[in-house]
């Protein structure tokens, strides 16, 4: 028999931590081919007309994996279509004549049910092992967000071009190498004290913008056409607050959670809206009343608890003149209209900003 | 001699140029069809400008772009400023409406609302990836019921009973028009209709939950259609401006960009004896091949676009060397 090559859907830089995670279990990891219009094409054209983009995307994704010979797939879920896009997929994998196991993370959220998935992705793992690799994926996951929100911070202020993404990129090849959590700890100092020292043009109060919405639009730059970066480069200083890791945290305490969430969302959202749209209604709420700038709300087309989401979001922008960018994402790859919505934005963020230091 | 700065609009339709004086003072201006050649309408539109400016003591010192073609046309004319349409919009309105509350504007592609309070555009949108309910809509009807497109308004005015037309969605309401045509209503009824269906839509999508407030100015080559704006003075309650130079706000707008951006370079009408040309080309450099877009001036490379990285460009400029 050949061997067992595990692979997983792409989203921003976690492969690192996803690799790190099936290396740990003991299997041999498969990262698949990086994201590109080829990834987009193939996985929308295997998947329904009307099914949200990033169900395309991971169809890509494992498409090209499973071409490039993995033979098992790891997926995950979530309260909305989400949760039905591993099965799907694995439907539609083997229609088109793929062998392959499919192993779905989060059928249910149970300490049971996760130990025994990890022992389908690495038959023979024992449990110790298991709660090892899972806490150094997990710390690894950490790190890149922790990077991550400092460079969304700054990047659009930095005097010499390109000076983050040089760091960034040592960065994310030295994580890739790190095996201790010591080294990962350490790492991730030294990377902040690097972006600490990097010279700013950066005024005393900022445009700030917070970035709200459908989890995988918002944490795979090649699905959001890079809105973050294009935002930072109008001089703007981006605040994204849904993480992998906080995703992990919040399906664990599912129910104090979305409770938390319900009282930061009052009065605007009675009940849950599914996935992240009561968050992004708790969000943009809190942050307005922090004196934050204005919002982008990022969606797949179609998605519900987005969609719901959207029309709360436009009471508040209308009640309080509040800026808030809508964004809807499907397969298209043109980039032209996004930027000029983008840059449009951000010339009203800064000429109210003016307008007001000035009257 | 007074400093005068040029702001080019180059629209998907339309191609406008203006040059306004340090004082604010429009001096030339100019507007003609892009005919799909942005870079050939910029040269006839510039001829005409230059020959107005000549006998003036204004000389330009700054040029700005705007429009879809902006980046293009921004790298022929070594512009000062490159800016959205829709930045450039809102600051020319403001210069002549100073109270302006509300913009509409609705184009051949596309439509937007600007929302401005104490003279500070506050919010915007802009129609999603769908042309219902803009120009090009309005001149494929036009087209279908054989009536000249520049009529279409006065038709509209003679209905007395608007017939009901679903503006939603293009394909929607070009059967819901050919259906009411079969059966025998009035044609100025079905072009009332089909105004109010423009409205609709547009209220209700690029307007929705935004507060629209008077003063109202509407602008864009549908402005130019008085049964639009009667329609819309009618469901939004308000008088609605439509400015006689509405359609030079974007080209005003950018040109006072450009003088406030304080930069000033030379600028010589000359420009328009080179010979410039377009170039696309897939990169090939990885999966993504991005369409890389290249502009040269008398066979040198000027600028390119379209690349996600820095490798389609450099392709470019090589590809372009080596010709």
């Amino acid at each position: 028999m050949s061997e067992r090559l595990v692979t997983f859907p792409h989203m921003g830089e976690y492969w690192i931590a996803f690799e790190t995670l099936v290396l740990e279990l003991g299997a041999t990891p498969l990262v698949p081919p990086r994201m590109t219009k080829h990834t987009l094409e193939v996985g929308a054209r295997h998947s329904p007309e009307f099914v949200c983009v990033p169900f395309k995307y991971n169809l890509g994704n494992f498409i090209e994996a499973l071409d490039a010979g993995a033979s098992v797939i790891g997926q995950a879920g979530g309260g909305c279509r989400f949760g039905y896009y591993a099965e799907v997929q694995e439907a539609i994998l083997r229609d088109l004549g793929y062998e392959f196991e499919m192993v779905n993370l989060t059928s249910s959220w149970s300490i049971g049910e996760f130990i025994a998935d990890f022992k389908r992705i690495a038959p023979g793992v024992s449990t110790l092992r298991i709660a090892r690799a899972f806490a150094i994926a997990y710390r690894k996951a950490k790190a890149l967000e922790a990077i991550d929100d400092r460079v969304r911070k700054n990047v659009g202020f930095e005097s010499e071009h390109g000076a983050h993404d040089r760091i960034v990129g040592r960065f994310h090849r030295e994580l890739r190498a790190a095996g201790a959590f010591r080294d990962v700890a350490r790492l991730e100092e030294r990377t902040l004290a690097e972006l600490a020292a990097l010279p700013l043009d950066k005024p005393e109060r900022p445009l700030r913008v917070g970035v709200v919405g459908e989890l995988y639009v918002l944490m795979e730059p090649f699905a959001n056409h890079s809105i973050e970066r294009r935002l930072a480069e109008h001089g703007v200083e981006v605040h994204r607050f849904v993480t992998l890791t906080k995703l992990i945290e919040h399906g664990i305490r599912h129910r104090p959670h979305v409770r938390a969430l319900l009282g930061e969302a009052d009065p605007w959202v009675k009940y849950h809206l599914g996935a992240d749209g009561t968050e992004s209604v708790a969000m943009t709420w809190k942050l307005m009343q922090e004196g934050f700038d204005g919002m982008a709300h990022l969606k797949p087309f179609g998605c519900m608890p987005e969609v719901s989401a959207m029309s709360v979001l436009q009471r508040i922008s209308r009640e309080h003149t509040f800026p808030v960018l809508f964004v809807s994402y499907d397969a298209q790859t043109a980039e032209t209209g996004i930027r000029t919505r983008i840059e449009a934005f951000a010339d009203m963020l800064a000429m109210r900003v003016q307008g007001r230091t000035s009257a | 001699m007074r400093k005068g700065y040029l702001g080019v609009d180059i629209g998907s339709i339309s191609t406008k140029a203006v040059v306004v004086a340090a004082d604010g003072d429009i001096v030339a201006s100019a507007y003609l069809w892009t005919e799909g050649n942005p870079i050939g309408a910029v040269k006839r539109v510039l001829s005409e400008i230059e020959g107005q400016a000549a006998g003036t003591d204004v000389r330009v010192v700054a040029v700005g772009t705007t429009g879809s073609a902006r980046e293009l046309i921004g790298s022929v004319l070594g512009a000062q400023v490159v800016k959205n349409e829709i930045t450039a919009h809102a600051m020319g309105t403001l210069s002549m409406h100073p109270d302006v509350r509300t913009i509409f504007e609705i184009g051949g592609q596309d439509s937007k609302i600007i929302v401005l309070r104490d003279g500070v555009p506050v919010d915007y949108a802009m129609n999603t990836l769908c042309a219902a309910g803009t120009g090009s809509f309005l001149s494929s009807q036009a087209r279908r019921l054989g009536i000249p497109v520049e009529d279409f308004g006065d038709y509209a005015l003679r209905s007395t009973r608007p017939t009901k037309i679903a503006g939603r969605c293009t394909v929607f309401a070009e059967s819901d028009l050919v259906h009411k045509a079969q059966i025998g209503y009035a044609i100025e009824d079905i072009v009332a209709g089909l105004c109010n269906a423009i409205v609709n839509n547009y209220l209700n999508n690029v307007g929705k939950g935004k507060e629209i407030e008077p003063p109202i100015v509407f602008q864009g080559g549908v402005s130019k259609n008085v049964g639009v704006v009667e329609a819309f003075k009618r469901l939004t309650g308000h008088d609605v401006i439509v400015d006689e130079v509405g359609h030079l706000m974007g080209a005003v707008g950018i040109a006072l960009l450009a003088k406030s951006s304080g930069l000033e370079g030379d600028f010589d009408f000359a420009v328009r004896e080179f010979e410039f040309q377009t170039m696309g080309d897939e990169c090939g450099g990885c999966a993504n091949n991005c369409e890389v877009v290249y502009v040269l001036r008398d066979g040198e490379f000027l600028d390119g676009w379209g690349a996600r990285c820095g490798t389609g460009i450099e392709r470019a400029r090589t590809a372009s060397a080596g010709r």
